[in-house]
């Protein structure tokens, strides 16, 4: 039976009401507060400032893209012997990968910073062991690691998804033609399994970049991230003009890493993309 | 069940039934509001919230409800400046707050506190005359004091040897990466203002760039900005140092002895925190009893105890075991002889208010970048347009051999 296009839209109703609530009208304010002053009239004085915060940008930029390679390194293999495995094993291995979110980000966050100060855990039990101490909180080492233990699950699953949907017929197709184990990962998964790659690298990337919780409490918050920055903005300076300016040009930095990884998948992929 | 009991089970009956309805001045004064929903936006660890006989705590907010029927909502902020901007922009409706003075004078300047007719309030000849009349409300029309303290230093005598006299040890390099420093705009320059002998109240343009420079300066020595995150950072022995309120270090004193307090030779903020009724308040008459209720000297004394600040509540210094435990404390309550060079803050006008926001993010923002970030991206950006060119002409060859198979043989 076919849709009628009015059912169709009925049934799209809620979703696009959502859409323009939550989302298109937020995004207009974004923009419109960014290009005000305190009160209220026109000024393109927000979007000049935004040189001055270069380094912080670039910083936050790269603390993300490396968590976001790092996870997808260690990601990558789990999800391959997940899709892999019997369907028992999948279930409770999901189960694992799922349980950290389970509790709240900002608790493990806390806790990674107890396990990880001076005075910590992990110093404390080096040190019972006459082992030399070792300095990890406040260091980009902590917030990269802060990263890729919150957000990992986000590249696990995209990934997980897109290879238990593969064909294994093709890998056993190029095993029977004479490829090798390097030759079928190189030739056939990898290839196959890029969609799944570039929306774990989206999920994990776009939070990394912009929170600000993470570098807060395991960096130490003496160097800060965008996402600190723009929280500042709104929370303790009370400037929401130069808030949302720095909102609207990490927004636009995002959509631009999107673009250039949603390039290797190709044109010819078929879902598993999120944007 | 043996006779001979039977009085010392009456004993515990009645000493139970005792606590259970602690008296409170005027309880008949306190009727009427049951049933309303009284929202409370207090700093955080600022209220006496648990019960314990022997440290002489008792559940506020909850003797509260009992007393009155009024149901208490309690949420907490972190800064003035945190709870400024969510009163400012309407986001929630609270029926107390209780900013420090300087924030007081802001708000009643843009109109978002409601007048409070302190003659109503039957506690409010507890509260000692020195915090009333203040700068910030002239005619005590809108607020009501409910804690006084200063900033100092607190540091860890373990590491730190000598006792400091000066804000200057903040900028001292053998103490690289064991420095904390407040994470609160205003609190972190007066620090740099007194060092350099500036008033709090500065409006000069230059004197706000100075500070900027010599914060600037101490950031490479720092372990973070931090403000509820110092309990743990110093109870846990993680930092040597951090400026301070007195009646936080009391607190954490309690559970590290090495921890010792000074305050500093150049100056030092003395703040009153009062309790105020926004504008946009919607339950006046409960918010009022709450604010007397605070006043009570049974729920003062708690409050005293358990926060560990100096009570602006006359009744709390007659208590015997607190004078003598807490009163005779030369920090928390000092004598003409202990007392530090203090100042207020005031509020600042808008364009100080500006300046000292935008030399903020200035503090903030600056850090070196290790070479090799820029290594990285130069690299990644190698990686990538390689890649796009690899895949780029795989696809053009591929094509190429999809298209005409045969021709090419």
């Amino acid at each position: 039976m076919k849709q009628s296009p009015l059912a169709r839209r009925m049934v799209t109703a809620p979703y696009m009401v959502w859409a323009a609530i939550f989302i298109v009208v937020p995004l207009i304010f974004v923009v419109y507060y960014s290009l005000i002053d305190a009160d209220g009239v026109f000024t393109l004085e927000n979007i000049k400032s935004i040189p001055a915060y270069r380094g912080i940008m670039l910083n936050s930029i790269w603390l993300g893209f490396a968590a976001t390679l790092i996870s997808l390194v260690i990601a990558y293999p789990l999800a391959y012997i997940m899709a892999r495995a019997s369907k028992n094993v999948q279930r409770t291995m999901m189960m694992l990968v799922m349980l950290p979110m389970w509790m709240n980000l900002l608790i493990r966050t806390y806790s990674l910073m107890i396990l990880l100060q001076d005075t910590g855990i992990i110093n404390g039990v080096l040190g019972r062991l006459h082992l030399p101490a070792v300095h990890m909180i406040n260091t980009r080492f902590a917030v990269i690691l802060g990263m890729v233990y919150n957000y990992i699950p986000y590249m696990i699953l995209p990934l997980y998804s897109i290879m238990a949907k593969m064909d294994h017929g093709l890998v056993e197709a190029a095993q029977d033609l004479g490829a090798n184990k390097l030759a079928v990962i190189r030739k056939i998964i990898f290839p196959l399994s890029l969609p799944g790659v570039a929306s774990g690298f989206t999920m994990v990337f776009v939070p990394s970049v912009s929170t600000f919780y993470i570098s807060k409490k395991l960096g130490g918050s003496t160097f800060a991230l965008i996402g600190d920055l723009i929280e500042m903005q709104f929370k303790s300076a009370n400037n929401y003009n130069l808030g949302a300016a720095l909102s609207l040009v990490l927004m636009v930095l995002i959509l631009i890493s999107i673009a250039i990884m949603n390039r290797f998948t190709g044109d010819d992929d078929d879902g598993g993309v999120l944007i | 069940m043996k006779k001979w009991l039977f009085p010392f089970a009456l004993i515990a009956l009645l000493a139970l039934c005792c606590f259970g309805c602690a008296a409170y001045e005027n309880e008949a004064w306190y009727k009427g509001q049951s049933g309303e929903v009284l929202n409370v936006f207090n700093w955080g660890e600022y209220i006496s919230d648990e019960y314990s006989e022997e440290d002489g705590y008792i559940d506020v907010n909850k003797e509260f409800e009992k007393l009155t029927g009024i149901k208490v909502n309690y949420v907490t902020f972190e800064s003035n400046e945190d709870m400024y901007a969510k009163i400012k922009n309407g986001g929630a409706s609270y029926d107390i707050v209780v900013p420090s003075d300087y924030m007081i004078q802001r708000m009643i300047d843009e109109g978002l506190l409601q007048t409070i007719d302190v003659s109503a309030l039957p506690n409010y000849h507890y509260i000692d005359d020195q915090y009333k009349d203040l700068y910030y409300d002239p005619a005590n029309a809108y607020s009501v004091p409910y804690n006084v303290g200063m900033v100092g230093l607190i540091y860890n005598t373990k590491v730190v040897r000598d006792p400091p006299t000066s804000w200057s040890i903040l900028w001292d390099k053998q103490y690289k990466g064991q420095i904390l420093m407040i994470d609160n705009p205003r609190d972190a320059f007066a620090i740099a203002q007194k060092l350099l002998g500036y008033s709090f109240n500065s409006t000069d343009r230059s004197e706000w760039n100075e500070v900027l420079r010599l914060l600037i300066q101490q950031k490479p020595l720092l372990q973070g900005y931090v403000m509820d995150e110092v309990y743990n950072k110093m109870e846990s022995g993680e930092a040597a140092m951090v400026p301070y309120y007195v009646g936080d270090y009391i607190s954490m004193k309690g559970n590290n002895p090495d921890l010792a307090f000074v305050y500093p030779e150049e100056g030092v903020n003395i703040f009153v925190d009062a309790m105020c009724i926004p504008k946009t308040a919607k339950h006046y008459d409960a918010a009022i009893k709450y604010i007397n209720f605070m006043m009570d000297p049974e729920v003062a004394l708690a409050n005293a105890w358990y926060i560990g600040y100096a009570s602006p509540n006359t009744s709390v210094l007659e208590d015997a075991d607190y004078a003598e435990e807490m009163g005779s404390d030369q920090f928390l309550y000092p004598d003409a002889d202990h007392m530090p060079n203090v100042e207020y803050f005031h509020n600042l006008p808008q364009k100080t208010l500006t300046l000292m926001s935008e030399n903020w993010n200035v503090v903030k923002a600056t850090g070196d970048i290790p070479a090799r970030v820029y290594v990285g991206f130069a690299v990644t950006a190698a990686v990538i347009v390689v890649a796009v060119v690899y895949s780029f002409v795989k696809k053009r060859r591929r094509e190429y051999w999809y298209d005409f198979p045969e021709e090419k043989g």
